[in-house]
This record gives C-alpha cells, structure tokens and sequence, in this order.
C-alpha cells in the first residue's frame, strides 16, 4: 500500500515536471524577450481580441515559433511582419497601415474633431451676436442694479420707477376689462 | 431651414445602415491576401506510401482543391459528405494538418476517402504558408496555379451550390 501511494507520488512528480519542460523557449532569454515584442503587436486569428505573445492557441505557439526561427535565422521584425501579412492579411497587425483604403480610419476622429470645433465655434459665435443685438437701455441697467442690491431705490430715475409699475397697472387693468367682459 | 432638423434623423439612419451591414458579416473570416495569388509551392509525403513526394508543381494544368482536414477536427467530419461530392466534378487533394498517419488512416477508413490523393501536413508548415488558422479549410486552385477562392470553415451545402460548383465550371472552361 505504501509503495502504491510512493509510487503514486512519484508518478504525479514525473508529471509535473514533464509539464514544465514542455513549452519549448528560446535558450536565449534576450531573444525571446524579442520574440514577445514582435507577438505583441501581432493579432491571433483564433482568438482576436488576443495578441500572439498573449494567446495560447496552437496557432499562436507555432506563430510564435516561427519568429523565433526567423530572427535566429537573422530576419528583421519589418521582414517577419511582413511574412504574417503575406498570409493572414492586414487583419494580423493591431495598428493598421496608412494607405487609401484606410485613410477615413486614421483621419476619421481628427476630421469629427475639427468638424464638432467649427460648429461649436459657429453656435458660439451666432449666440454672442443674439446677445449684443439687444443691448440694455440704461433704465433697465439700473433696475438690475436695484435688484442686485448695488443701488438703492432712491437713485433710481422716475422713469425707470414707472416702469414696472406701470407694467402692474396695465396687468391689473386688463384683469378688471377681462372681469368686465365675463 | 426646416432641413435642419432632418440632420439627426440622416446622421441617425447613416449609422444605423453601417451597423446592419457591419452585424451581417463574420468576424471570424479573414479575407484571405493570397487569393488571386500563386499557390505557395510544398512538396509533401503521401499518406498511404511516405516515400512518394507529391507538390504543387505537379498539379500544374490543372484546376484543383486542396481541402486541409484532420482526424481531430469535428467540422471536417461534418462538412466530408460535400468534400466528397465535391471530389465528382473536381480533383481534391485532401491535405491533413498536423495529425497522427495511423489516426489519419483510421479516420478516411471509416468515413470513406474521396480525395484523389492525401498529403500529410505533420508540423503544420505548408499551413503556415496557405494562412491556415482552422481546419478545414479548403482552396480552389486553377491551371496556372494561381489560388481562386478559399473556403474559410467547412463547406457548406449553399457555399457548394452557390460558390465552388459555379466557379469551378468557370475555370475549366
């Protein structure tokens, strides 16, 4: 029974082990540092939202491989990508390259951005031509500094006095007239 | 000036026409850059006699398919019924993508073997150069050796009706 269960533990350590040495890394730690760079900025066909230095696809792992291969065999990062888009497309590369057929996706937000800035500044604009169109009569600046508090009643002007007063009265009087047809 | 008040109605039916047709599509299939392009050249073992070589140079003035599947992949059972309907109009060169021979050679026997011939893929290199991410996937190839379309998933009865049959007869014209 004991030798079973050493046996058992044996088995399971062999196991773990094994696992470990499974994933086949470059000896070179500076190289693979490099291969994870390039993967980066490479998407995974199998699981897109995933990079290939991120997926663990096999498709991936053999992605992987090949850029390891390929910089060992002295290729550059502008050569390997290339090799990707020879076979998957532009669909590989996480940024997109600037040609035609792809000019409205780069310049699209800057082109929305200028496009919302000239309607702000025309909104903008026709609002403060609204506001000098009507200028206050001095009357009414001076009953606005009455109810702001900066003057008092006494300063202000008869005629400006009158004015809601007088403003009252006509409510008041078209009140009794309405009273006055019912 | 009433116009204006039709800005956002416009803006509105413009993005929603974009999301219809941006909801109608796979994000799964990658259009393929190599259609219209030559097929990248292999030289690959049989899978009945390894020692026998077979590429693309020898299928020149030819119009065939090359149909990658492994015993592995659910889809390719699912889509071989077509393949071998396929393989009565057309020469199918069946290529199996990183598979066990003897798993292989279980899994024609019991499903039937229409492929004119079966080529094996072991590590998935000749895969890597056709932009194979799933199998199966299948590429129509003409007589200059120039690939025509892929089939991106399994063959589907409407995708052989509509697509492979029609363009088929096409190139052997």
């Amino acid at each position: 029974m004991r030798s079973a269960a050493a046996a058992l533990v044996l088995a399971l350590a062999a196991g773990t082990s094994l696992a470990q040495q499974a994933r086949p890394l470059a000896d070179d730690p500076a190289l693979e540092a490099q291969v994870l760079a390039i993967a980066e900025h490479l998407r995974c066909l199998v699981c897109q939202n995933e990079t290939i230095a991120a997926s663990r696809a096999d498709l991936a792992n053999d992605l992987r491989d090949q850029i390891r291969a390929q910089l060992k065999e002295g290729r550059s990062e502008a050569q390997i990508k290339q090799y990707m888009v020879d076979r998957y497309g532009d669909f590989v590369l996480y940024t997109p390259p600037v040609r035609p057929t792809t000019w409205l996706l780069w310049a699209g937000p800057f082109i929305l951005l200028l496009a919302m800035i000239g309607w702000l500044v025309r909104l903008l604009r026709s609002r403060g031509h609204e506001a000098s169109a009507a200028p206050l009569a001095d009357a009414e600046l001076e009953r606005a500094r009455v109810l702001l508090g900066e003057a008092s009643e006494a300063d202000v002007p008869a005629g400006a006095a009158t004015g809601p007063g007088g403003g009252a009265k006509a409510k008041t009087g078209g009140k009794a007239s309405a009273e006055r047809r019912s | 000036m009433k116009l204006r008040y039709l800005v956002p109605l416009v803006l509105f039916l413009v993005l929603a026409g974009f999301l219809a047709v941006g909801l109608q599509r796979n994000p799964r299939e990658v259009p393929s850059p190599l259609v219209n392009k030559r097929a990248p050249e292999f030289s690959l073992p049989r899978l009945e006699d390894p020692s026998l070589q077979h590429g693309v140079a020898q299928m020149k003035g030819k119009v065939w398919v090359a149909n990658f599947f492994a015993s592995w992949c659910v889809p390719c059972l699912a889509e071989h019924p077509l393949v071998t309907e396929l393989s009565r109009s057309v020469t199918v060169v069946g290529i199996n993508y990183k598979d066990k021979r003897e798993d292989a050679t279980r899994w024609l026997a019991r499903n039937g073997n229409s492929y004119a011939m079966v080529l094996v893929d072991r590590e998935g290199k000749v895969g890597l150069d056709y932009g194979v991410y799933g199998v199966p996937e299948s590429y129509v190839i003409d007589k200059d050796g120039v690939i025509r379309y892929k089939q991106i998933g399994p063959i589907t009865p409407q995708a052989l009706q509509e697509v492979l049959l029609p363009l088929l007869k096409k190139l052997d014209a």
